[in-house]
């Protein structure tokens, strides 16, 4: 490798037990696959007194037992990974696909984002099924994805009071980003479909079908199936 | 084996072990017992492994009724226990028998009271752990806190150690419920994004813990703490004890059910030993910050985990078995007995800074 990819790399601890590896301040595709890179290659290093790795858009934070590996030895591992792996990422192979009932009891807020768009309703959908989006991270609780690359004239202000529940599949956006609800929860983005899709499954011994590095996209069903989704989602 | 029937639950009682480790990155909170120091403490009095799962109580502990002879430890707060109207002792081993009541009792002092059963319970592994996870509604028993006429079941009791009955937390071993709290802290991640102004306030003003405290965090309030030039950051991973500053200045200390991403600035970290501690506080008490460094804190953590390995060596070397000071003309000794079922070992050693002399007899 070159040593320029290091450059920018900061080495920052968070607490006696996590050391922060940030590759750089923005959010962006080709910076978050270095991140992902990096993480897959901490857990096959699979060093010892290393315990865990959490991918994020910019950064990796590796928790770790200071026990059982110094903070230094530790820094000189990751170096040493970092040189492998910065110069040689991949984008993610997969693409995950979510069914998706648009509008109606679905989607309570569709009507909403036509309005604030000027957009009609089917335009919302299309430009929402059209890109390819890229998994940044996921986080929360619970298997939630970040999602990368809705389009600008989708942007629409988040609600005023947020809901108190909001269905597990919900898809909802705000600002400049969308993204589903595994669980549900309280919510405060724009809601404009819902997919029958599971999304966080702890009996499984990997619980998301998502996972970070991988691009989604939203394909729209039939609204007939609104019933089963709405009948799956609730269970 | 079916071990406890939920009498009375308790105002929020859960299954928890040390939590769930390697699952931040699917979006799942790590979980565990909030004062681990007390679940593992527990576990040990029993002759568990550290890590096994246990009851955590808060507040208002549960009525369990026993369904089998098994020996329990309670952990954590000042409360008073009763086993059919007796008091039981708190940090000690207690035999109870079938259809035996236990009733946990009010912390008068603190807030999470932790009991652990010979075997652990037994509630099925999710995603590598026995602890309920309340946020996303999964793991420990049913995914959920416990409720009147749940039935919980205990792992295989191994072989118990002779002498377990006796078994007792030294005097002090446990840190004392003060009205003051101070959190040791390391300054970070995100310490840049603030003004040194705004370090100085954190780290010399007095906090007060709000009523907004939960297993995912506690709200404080005091002086605000300034930021540099807003407090959003790109979002990323949240540790254990991590403090966060909104916009509004005031901290939000993050604990074992914290989301495991957030876009607020960090400003530090509790060590993880303080944050055990921070979990027996209650609403209205003030915290102090300090300021270590990463070594420091390390350092700490090392002597923090030389104690509680030790614990079972303090009953193996006669630390809780009865012993008697006897004096014998200007020389005192101290005489320990350990055994039981038919076998003594009787110690004697003499007193006075001197070093060891005398036998042992058998």
């Amino acid at each position: 490798m070159s040593r320029d990819s290091r450059i920018g790399v900061r080495f920052i601890d968070a607490g006696e037990s996590c050391l922060v590896v940030e590759l750089g301040d923005r959010i962006d595709v080709a910076l978050n696959l270095q991140v992902r890179a990096l993480c897959l290659a901490v857990e096959r290093a699979g060093l010892a007194g290393v315990q865990e790795a959490v991918p994020t858009y910019r950064s990796l934070a590796i928790y770790y037992d200071p026990l059982r590996i110094g903070r230094g030895a530790l820094k000189e591992n990751i170096d040493a990974l970092l040189c492998l792996t910065l110069d040689q990422v991949e984008h993610g192979s997969r693409v995950v696909e979510i069914p998706t009932v648009y509008g109606g009891e679905c989607g309570p807020d569709l009507e909403f984002v036509a309005r604030h768009t000027g957009l009609s309703e089917d335009e919302v959908i299309r430009l929402h099924t059209e890109p390819l989006y890229h998994v940044y991270m996921l986080g929360f609780t619970g298997g939630f994805p970040y999602l990368g690359g809705l389009s600008e004239r989708l942007s629409v202000p988040r609600l005023h009071t947020p809901r108190l529940k909001v269905p597990a599949g919900s898809i909802g956006i705000a600002g400049t980003q969308t993204g589903v609800y595994p669980l549900e929860s309280p919510g405060g983005w724009r809601i404009i479909g819902r997919t029958s899709l599971c999304l966080f499954d702890p009996s499984r011994q990997i619980p998301t079908p998502i996972l970070p590095g991988d691009t989604v996209r939203f394909v729209q069903s039939p609204q007939r199936e609104s019933q089963e989704a709405t009948t799956e989602a609730r269970h | 084996m079916d071990a406890l029937e939920v009498v009375k639950p308790g105002l929020l009682t859960t299954v928890q072990d040390l939590g769930r480790i390697g699952c931040q990155k699917y979006g799942v909170p790590s979980s565990g017992a909030m004062d681990q120091t007390a679940l593992r403490a527990a576990n040990l009095l029993v002759g568990n492994e550290e890590g096994a799962a246990g009851l955590e109580a808060t507040g208002e502990g549960p009525a369990l009724r026993a369904l089998a002879d098994s020996v329990i430890a309670i952990v954590g707060p000042d409360m008073e226990p009763l086993i059919d109207g007796r008091p039981v002792e708190c940090g000690a081993a207690t035999e109870i028998r079938s259809g035996q009541l236990l009733d946990l009792g009010r912390a008068r002092r603190g807030l999470r009271a932790y009991l652990a059963v010979d075997g652990g319970i037994d509630v099925p592994l999710m995603l590598g752990s026995r602890s309920t996870c309340l946020p996303a509604a999964f793991g420990g028993f049913q995914g959920r806190a416990l409720r009147r006429g749940d039935i919980l079941a205990v792992g295989a009791v191994g072989t118990r150690p002779v002498g377990i009955k006796g078994r007792r937390l030294p005097q002090g071993w446990l840190s004392p419920l003060g009205e003051a709290l101070t959190l040791r802290v390391t300054l970070g991640p995100q310490d840049d994004r603030f003004t040194p102004e705004g370090i100085r306030t954190f780290l010399t003003g007095t906090y007060r813990l709000m009523p907004e405290m939960d297993r995912m965090g506690v709200r404080l309030q005091g002086p605000p703490i300034l930021h540099r030039s807003g407090a959003d950051v790109i979002s990323d991973s949240i540790p254990l004890g991590a403090i966060q500053v909104p916009a509004d200045g005031q901290p939000i200390i993050l604990l074992a059910d914290r989301q495991t991403t957030g876009g607020y600035a960090k400003i530090a970290v509790v060590l993880r030993e303080d944050v055990y501690r921070l979990a027996q506080a209650t609403p209205g008490q003030v915290v102090r910050f300090r300021q270590m460094s990463v070594e420091e804190a390390q350092a700490s953590l090392r002597r923090y985990e030389a104690k509680i390995q030790a614990l079972p060596q303090t009953w193996q070397s006669g630390g809780a078995h009865p012993s008697y000071i006897l004096q014998l003309k200007d020389r005192s000794y101290r005489v320990s007995v350990k055994g039981g079922e038919g076998t003594y070992r009787v110690s004697v050693q003499e007193q006075a800074g001197r070093k060891p002399e005398g036998g042992e007899e058998t």
